[in-house]
């Protein structure tokens, strides 16, 4: 059975992962390869630091992609 | 043409990619007004919908340079991390920085929009802040590193065109080496034009096109006129006067008698 140990804010909404990384989290949502950019806590991660980004309750992850903009 | 953080563009009408009925119209929409930069955004990706990843194939394919904004934010640390991530995104320094002030007028926050600019020119930022026709500001976002202003002409939406005229002239006359761009209240080719021929370098339009009942037929019509205004700034436009002055040669006239003249 899958066990989702950390509660975290994930773009907005309250989600349980098990992710460990916000590289895992990103796998775990089919983002992988995927063209989305990341922050945690308001800060920018890059794609390349997002496996040494350790998730931790209650972390607010933002995950975006391009958009429509004026 | 006219010159960009290095980068020289033919078109000086720059378009945002929200609000049009359909992508095929967006598409269209790009292709009649001759732009070659678009404004995005990026917004909470759906792991379901995916919406930003069809959107940015369409992007693609149109073969324009992208310029992200900072939409919605209120805040320099968000305006921040959101350049930070358009960055990333996007594949380019530029950004179009908005920090905005309130919902009902959209107005620029000086403050943090000076703020951010300083923070993100040092980062290695091009930033193109949108701001007011504030000279005070203005030489702040200069001394930040901004080489490029974009003052609003009116409220974002509001289609009410320039409504302080005196002020963006003189911004411009104040600014004559920086590339200044309108964005932002637009709603009328002739406000497009009126702009240009204030010696504007840009315009830079989402809504007067997107919500018009025929998209594509009005970013051509933009295109024209932003083209039209241009060239009669180059042309050298004559001081307007209260009085008339005759076109026709008065010499010559039939029937002219000196008397009558006072």
């Amino acid at each position: 059975m899958r066990r989702c140990s950390l509660q975290i804010l994930l773009n907005g909404e309250a989600v349980a992962t098990d992710a460990r990384t916000l590289d895992e989290l990103c796998a775990s949502l089919g983002f992988a390869g995927a063209r989305v950019a990341t922050a945690v806590n308001g800060s920018f991660i890059a794609s390349n630091k997002r496996a040494l980004t350790p998730l931790s309750p209650e972390d607010e992850v933002e995950i975006v992609a391009p958009r429509q903009g004026g | 043409m006219f010159t960009l953080y290095g980068e020289r563009f033919a078109s000086r009408l720059l378009l945002g990619t929200a609000q049009y009925p359909s992508p095929a119209t967006l598409r269209q929409a790009v292709e009649a007004s001759s732009a070659e930069i678009v404004t995005v955004s990026l917004r909470r990706e759906s792991a379901r919908a995916r919406a930003g990843q069809g959107f940015w194939e369409l992007i693609e394919q149109l073969g324009v340079r992208v310029l992200p904004n900072t939409a919605g934010c209120r805040t320099a640390k968000e305006a921040i991390a959101t350049a930070e991530m358009a960055r990333e995104l996007f594949g380019t320094p530029w950004i179009k920085l908005e920090v905005i002030a309130n919902d009902d007028t959209l107005q620029p926050e000086l403050f943090g929009l000076v703020e951010a600019a300083t923070i993100l020119a040092a980062e290695g930022f091009q930033v193109l802040p949108y701001t007011t026709e504030d000279l005070s500001v203005a030489e702040r976002l200069v001394g930040a590193g901004c080489a490029v202003l974009m003052p609003w002409a009116a409220p974002i939406g509001s289609a009410r065109g320039l409504i302080n005229r005196d002020g963006l002239r003189t911004l411009r006359a104040y600014f004559p080496d920086t590339a200044l761009i309108i964005d932002a209240g637009i709603g009328a080719p002739s406000q497009a034009a009126e702009a240009m021929e204030l010696g504007y370098d840009a315009v830079l339009l989402n809504t007067a096109v997107a919500k018009a009942a025929d998209p594509v037929r009005m970013a051509a019509a933009f295109a024209r006129a932003v083209e039209a205004g241009r060239l009669g700034f180059e042309a050298g436009l004559i001081e307007p006067r209260d009085m008339a002055t005759p076109s026709t040669p008065v010499a010559g006239t039939p029937f002219f008698k000196i008397d009558r003249v006072s």
